[in-house]
């Protein structure tokens, strides 16, 4: 798998997703309250602001002179001043668009806006603004003709104050909302954990499953516990397995019987053929002697040739039947393989047209049995195909954990599409070779041999032209 | 001419053993059962017998334990199936070699020319002549063809013999198993090895003080045996 591994990605993901949902919550409920809050606490200390300034100018005003000098203003500003209280506010008054006058020179800035808009209003206006990075409140108050209130006098009183309480008083509810988000989100751990414990449960219990199903436990079943989506999944899975693993016994059943049926059928044919074969010298002998009618002696050596053919073929059946049965059985020996391939070629009478390099002394623990039978069966091929521009090579090496043996032979090699398939059953190197030079299953049986040694035997066409079989025997055969 | 005693209960195998071997001039009685070929074998005094190991009635088994109770006659078993078990048995159970059928006259005929020659072909002339080889407490009479431990005389059937003789007329020289089969059994150098095993192991209970730990017949582990040194 290139992937990571699915649990820990997974719960990774929805422990995240979860976090990521309850600090949303959690910040989104912070913010609307902050704002709130806010909101609240501004508008209270605005309101606060303007009311006490009309308190306090409602009962100043009145003792102005209908058209004040600069001085009575001044000294109004100074009594609203001293007014004003914890509010520390600096007040400052302007009489018909003129400039506004003080009691502390320069104390007092009012917002070039603010003056604008109070010049049109009929209540006070307030605006917030920042000087020196202190918030600040403005407040604008048109000050209305004592005895006609409807008619503005001219005159308007600003105050603005510092709104560094409030501000005090804002930040701390962001430091509460803030001391209270983090927690939150860290106790919401908790949770989300164990609910991507209880999801990824079953997907564990699906994938462990699977791999076992992938190793060829098909009775591998799930427990399916609920009614979610995940159940519904595991019981998909339990049906997939149950018919994976009845086809699965129908076609090993198949499989089996056809084997026995190849199995008993070369046993039974064993008991009529041992008794022809026992008599092929009889027959042969009589075909040689020339008392009989030609065509019954030929019948005869006919007879007598196929009949040994047959049993040949009867014996390999029976082989590759012990391999399926799993019935073959190893007989390791100490050998010396230069013994070994002497010997095969000098039961066959091939020492002439095969050229043997085996390093002296090479010995190995194997079947010398199966290993005849493999080395047969590859020199017996590459003699007949072989072609004789090159001759036969046999040769044997000793890799690190492997004896290795090759066949080579200088024929025309073996077609590219037929070389997977060189060591199934009945597959013959072309349609057009003759049937008596074999059973079809040699090259299988020789497959067979290799792997009951727990190696491996391979054909390969050599670049230069010819067919090179490697025969690879571990050193200590399992 | 060899009497031959051949105990197969299929009748065409029968036939076709019989017929082949009468045809290169062995005189043969065939028998169906283990218990007829066993009434035979005082009567009709085989100098070979034949032997299936699938029979109806007594197993071919122990009709090869009740012959090698009483006689020491060459013995060569006609095994249905290669596999394999039953020939380990039969060889065992004292049985001298072993055919698989089918198998062709001139297969059988060389079996049992191997088995009724009383002296390996390889072997040097002068020290099968020998007489009285001692080792220890073993005597071996190369002429006579006797073997006494301890002064008593040893039955051995024929190739406990031959593989014995084979070995102590050179003490002391390792053979591999695939060498004995050649020159004891005169079979290829890939016949069954379990043949040579089942021989020793069947010689070491006969010659052995303990069998276990034998001193005369001796394993060189991954090469094969040799006789002694004592």
């Amino acid at each position: 798998m290139k992937r990571r591994p699915i649990p820990r990605g997974l719960r990774t993901r929805l422990v995240i997703a979860f976090l990521l949902v309850s600090a949303i919550s959690a910040l989104t409920t912070a913010a609307l309250t902050y704002q709130q809050a806010r909101t609240a606490i501004l508008d209270r200390a605005q309101d606060g602001a303007v009311h006490d300034l009309r308190d306090q100018v409602g009962s100043l005003a009145p003792d102005l002179p209908a058209r004040p000098t600069t001085a009575d203003l001044r000294a109004l500003t100074l009594q609203l001043d001293r007014a004003g209280g914890a509010r520390n506010w600096h007040t400052a008054a302007a009489l018909r668009g003129g400039p506004p006058v003080a009691a502390t020179t320069g104390a007092t800035a009012v917002p070039a806006a603010l003056r604008r808009a109070a010049a049109t209003a009929d209540g006070a206006v307030v605006q917030r603004f920042h000087r020196d990075g202190d918030p600040r409140l403005a407040v604008a108050l048109p000050v209305a003709t004592a005895d006609r209130p409807a008619r503005p006098s001219g005159l308007v009183v600003y105050a603005s104050f510092s709104l560094a309480p409030q501000q005090r008083d804002v930040s701390s509810l962001v430091a509460a909302a803030r001391a209270g988000v983090v927690p939150v989100v860290l106790v919401s751990l908790v949770p989300a954990l164990l609910a991507a414990r209880r999801v990824l449960r079953p997907v564990r219990q699906l994938r462990s499953a699977t791999e076992k199903m992938a190793a060829g436990a098909l009775d591998t079943r799930i427990a399916v516990t609920g009614d979610d989506e995940l159940a519904d999944l595991g019981r998909t899975f339990n049906t997939m397995a149950a018919t994976l693993q009845a086809d699965a016994t129908a076609l090993r059943r198949m499989e089996a019987g056809a084997r026995r049926f190849a199995a008993d059928v070369s046993h039974e044919m064993r008991t009529p053929l041992a008794a022809m074969t026992a008599v092929t010298g009889v027959l042969d002998e009589d075909a040689a002697s020339g008392r009989l009618d030609p065509e019954t002696a030929e019948a005869l050596t006919l007879v007598a040739d196929e009949t040994r053919h047959l049993a040949r073929m009867v014996e390999d059946l029976m082989e590759i039947s012990r391999f399926d049965a799993g019935a073959a059985v190893l007989h390791l020996d100490e050998i010396d393989v230069g013994e070994l391939a002497g010997k095969t070629l000098a039961l066959r009478h091939w020492q002439d047209r095969v050229e043997v390099s085996v390093p002296d002394g090479l010995r190995a623990r194997l079947d010398p049995r199966r290993i005849d039978v493999v080395l047969a069966n590859l020199l017996g091929n590459a003699l007949r195909h072989g072609g004789s521009s090159v001759p036969v090579r046999l040769r044997a090496r000793a890799d690190e954990d492997a004896l290795v043996l090759t066949v080579t032979d200088g024929g025309p090699g073996i077609p590219e599409e037929l070389l997977p398939h060189v060591f199934d059953r009945f597959t013959k190197g072309d349609a057009a070779r003759s049937r008596s030079e074999g059973s079809g299953l040699g090259l299988a049986i020789a497959a067979e041999n290799a792997r009951l040694h727990g190696g491996t035997l391979t054909a390969a066409n050599a670049p230069g032209g010819g067919t090179v079989f490697t025969l690879t025997l571990p050193w200590n055969p399992a | 001419m060899t009497r031959v005693l051949l105990i197969e209960d299929d009748p065409a195998v029968r036939r076709g053993v019989s017929l082949g071997l009468r045809r290169r001039g062995h005189e043969t009685e065939a028998v169906g059962t283990g218990e007829d070929g066993l009434e035979a074998l005082g009567p009709f005094a085989p100098e070979i017998v034949l032997l299936d190991l699938m029979l109806p009635g007594m197993s071919g088994l122990e009709v090869c334990r009740r012959i090698r109770e009483t006689s020491q006659v060459p013995l060569v078993i006609l095994s249905a199936r290669g596999d394999d078990i039953d020939v380990v048995v039969g060889l065992e159970a004292g049985a001298d070699d072993y055919v698989v059928k089918p198998a062709s006259g001139e297969l059988i005929e060389a079996r049992m020319r191997a088995v009724l020659r009383r002296v390996a072909p390889a072997q040097p002339a002068a020290a099968a002549r020998e007489q009285h080889l001692t080792f220890g407490g073993l005597v071996i009479d190369g002429v006579g063809l006797q073997v006494r431990k301890d002064g008593r005389e040893l039955v051995l059937a024929p190739s406990e013999l031959k593989l014995l003789l084979f070995l102590s007329a050179s003490p002391g020289q390792t053979f591999s198993r695939q060498q004995l089969l050649e020159q004891v059994w005169e079979h290829s150098y890939y016949g069954d090895a379990r043949l040579v095993d089942a021989c020793v192991m069947r010689l070491r209970s006969k010659i052995e003080d303990d069998p276990r730990s034998p001193r005369y017949v001796q394993t060189v582990r991954g090469f094969g045996y040799r006789f002694g040194p004592l």
